[in-house]
């Protein structure tokens, strides 16, 4: 094979066939991935839920990861939190011409090892490659599909977060702006789903579980309460955030509380069940920092309030659009 | 400063002893203002606005960079941007700031300007290098915090040889807008926060005519609650002697003189000239303009770019709220007409414009 992607490699045609069977099977295959049928046939019971996500984060490589473990990452923890076991994923890959064959097979051997450890099979996939400026160097789709354990359901109970908050968020922004923070801030990038049917199947209620990814943790608690006309009140002091990130987003001007996450989620649940939830969180290494963060409540209907570190109460809202560094 | 000294400036237990002190002390309303961006977020996000006695008005005056810039000022730029072989480098805060016919540079990106987000005004000189057949075009806004590193990244532009940078100057400076505010009959201001950032360069003497010529305390302040805390105190003492002072409670960052170097520097290529403030209209003497011997660094010239002032916008009290007399929820646009999506006025159009931190951060 080349040592860059051609134009040639999306054709359909034999350097298609040979990117296929030297890069994608060996990393991805299995029996059903290897048959090459146009469509996969699954075996699936019960209630499904199914989630797409596309992946463009530039760059395509930084610390704790890449785009092709967060493609798998992203859509697994999707599914996963609607009280589903992910089974399978699909890949559709858009690759700008010219990019160096040894990066896309990183890429794929990444993905193949989060969809290992993850427990799901890519089952289909499609390239295509396109002309250069076309697309960013690799744009990854990856579709989920999984089976339900549990109802999501909102309700007045505990919010739980399963460890610190921000950093992949501030990991990738720190990598694509070159800046170098005096401490190393790594993504937390990780498949969840394990961790997330082990507290599904263990314990008697779980009401919503969801991941803080774009727009992070405060977003994400905004749309449950949103959804579900309840108040969140959270506890400033109790959310876990690294003193490097803090300290990273202090000097960019950021809110860690906005900042994406990759391997993180929120538990809502019974109070009473709130510490069996934290003992089996404590005892998975991707759930060792989890700690209780507040409470729903019926105070002020939709919105999320921050009791703040000196007892004072204020809005925590939605963001407008993506954050952007301040003047001064 | 490390993170561990930080937090103490932040206890909650002294925090609470000295809003009790100040309740107890007060004898009548306090109407402060904080002429700050980061004093606005710092007072909203830490809750301590919700914390304050009733009888404390907190207002938000002219502090915020971004809600300063003249519109005339933002359709400027705009309307550079997207021009061919111009790149445009920003501070992060002006991308989504709205101009004339629901421009922004936001939108300009997507119809294919080249807008580059900095972080310095110094990684200027590296796009310059990198893009030796483009002008790269610096969004010069903010007040003496931005222009000294500004003046510097020019003078190290010259030393390099580097010809293809340009100074779009929309400077604005702290005391004369102050001076402007007080000499107007209309508002109503017991004392004032001053701001860190600006003191830090220009020091403390600049205000003095706060309390010499106006009989109003003022006090440069640093962001944590019981810096913001200790200054309110401070001014409630005094008012109750029936004295007016210039202070600096921000001693670790600001020193009396503050940094004479960054000062010479910033003098030594602006001159004040005349501004127009978004809000307030001309202030003479508020601005700062690239003298003559730095020309060949001046977008304005180079473009001929004039800034005028508009028609006044209907129905926004941004200007009013600017100098204390109306709070943002008394406008009738805020929330309704005006949002951070859909920006009216100034004050809503940064996140640390007051209108913004009202509606991002205020319980009702």
């Amino acid at each position: 094979m080349s040592d860059k992607v051609l134009l040639d490699y999306g054709s359909g045609g034999r350097a298609s066939q040979r990117l296929i069977s030297d890069l994608f099977l060996k990393y991805l295959g299995n029996d059903e991935l290897d048959r090459l049928n146009d469509a996969a046939v699954l075996d699936l019971s019960g209630r499904i839920a199914m989630s797409t996500d596309s992946f463009t984060v530039d760059p395509i490589f930084f610390p704790g990861g890449d785009i092709g473990s967060l493609a798998v990452h992203g859509t697994v923890n999707d599914v996963a939190m609607m009280g589903a076991v992910p089974r399978y994923i699909t890949c559709g890959y858009i690759i700008e011409e010219g990019l160096p064959m040894a990066d896309l097979e990183r890429i794929v051997q990444s993905m193949g090892e989060a969809a290992k450890h993850a427990g799901v099979k890519v089952v289909t996939g499609d390239t295509k490659v396109v002309p250069k400026g076309a697309c960013d160097k690799i744009f990854i789709n990856t579709t989920g599909i999984g089976e339900v354990i549990a109802d999501p359901a909102p309700s007045g109970d505990a919010v739980l977060v399963s460890g610190t908050i921000g950093d992949h968020g501030l990991t990738v922004l720190g990598t694509r702006e070159g800046l170098d923070f005096e401490a190393k801030v790594q993504s937390d990038s990780a498949a969840l789903n394990h961790l997330l049917v082990k507290l599904v199947r263990e314990l008697p209620e779980v009401h919503v579980l969801r991941d803080p990814t774009r727009g992070g943790l405060a977003t994400t608690l905004n749309e449950i309460t949103k959804s579900s006309n309840v108040c969140c009140e959270l506890t400033e002091t109790a959310i876990p955030v690294r003193p490097e990130v803090k300290g990273g987003c202090s000097i960019l001007g950021l809110d860690p509380l906005y900042l994406a996450n990759e391997g993180k989620f929120i538990c809502i649940l019974p109070g009473e069940y709130a510490d069996k939830a934290l003992e089996i969180m404590h005892a998975d290494p991707l759930g060792q920092d989890a700690c209780r963060i507040g409470t729903m409540t019926d105070a002020n209907p939709g919105k999320v309030v921050l009791v703040t570190q000196l007892g004072g109460k204020r809005l925590l809202g939605m963001l407008e659009g993506e954050q952007l560094p301040r003047i001064c | 400063m490390s993170f561990e000294l930080l937090e103490k400036f932040r206890d909650p237990d002294l925090c609470r002893r000295i809003l009790d002190k100040m309740e107890s002390e007060l004898d009548r309303e306090l109407r402060f203002m904080e002429v700050c961006g980061t004093h606005t977020v710092a007072i909203f996000q830490s809750g301590l606005r919700s914390l304050l006695p009733d009888r404390i008005v907190h207002l938000s005056g002219p502090g915020c960079p971004v809600c300063v810039t003249h519109e005339s000022e933002v359709n400027a730029f705009l309307d550079l941007a997207g021009r061919d072989n111009v790149i445009l480098a920003t501070f992060g805060d002006l991308m989504r700031v709205p101009g004339d016919k629901g421009r922004n540079l936001k939108k300009a990106v997507a119809d294919g300007a080249r807008v580059k987000v900095v972080y310095s005004p110094f990684d200027t000189l590296k796009l310059a290098k990198e893009n030796p057949g483009d002008l790269v075009v610096f969004i010069g806004v903010g007040f003496e915090t931005t222009a000294p590193t500004i003046a510097a990244t020019m003078k190290m532009a010259r030393e390099q040889g580097i010809d293809n940078l340009r100074i779009l100057c929309f400077h604005k400076t702290v005391p004369t807008a102050l001076d402007a505010l007080l000499s107007d009959e209309a508002i109503n201001i017991d004392g004032f926060i001053l701001p860190g950032h600006v003191s830090a360069i220009i020091g403390v003497k600049p205000y003095d005519f706060i309390a010499e010529d106006y009989a109003k305390s003022a006090v440069v302040t640093g962001f944590e609650p019981l810096d913001i805390l200790q200054s309110l105190n401070q001014m409630i003492e005094w008012r109750n002697r029936g004295e007016a002072h210039v202070a600096n409670n921000y001693t670790r960052i600001v020193g009396e003189h503050g940094n004479p170097k960054a000062t010479e520097i910033m003098y030594e290529v602006f001159a004040p000239c005349d501004a127009l403030w978004r809000g307030l209209g001309l202030i003479p003497g508020s601005g700062l303009e690239i003298r003559p011997e730095w020309e060949q660094f001046d977008a304005k010239k180079q473009f001929g770019i004039e800034i005028k002032e508009g028609p006044a916008l209907k129905g926004c009290k941004c200007g009013d709220i600017l100098k204390g007399v109306k709070q943002p929820d008394q406008c009738p646009l805020f929330g309704k007409a005006c949002t951070p999506a859909n920006p009216v006025g100034p004050c809503m159009v940064s996140t640390e414009g007051s209108c913004a931190a009202y509606y991002k951060y205020k319980l009702d």
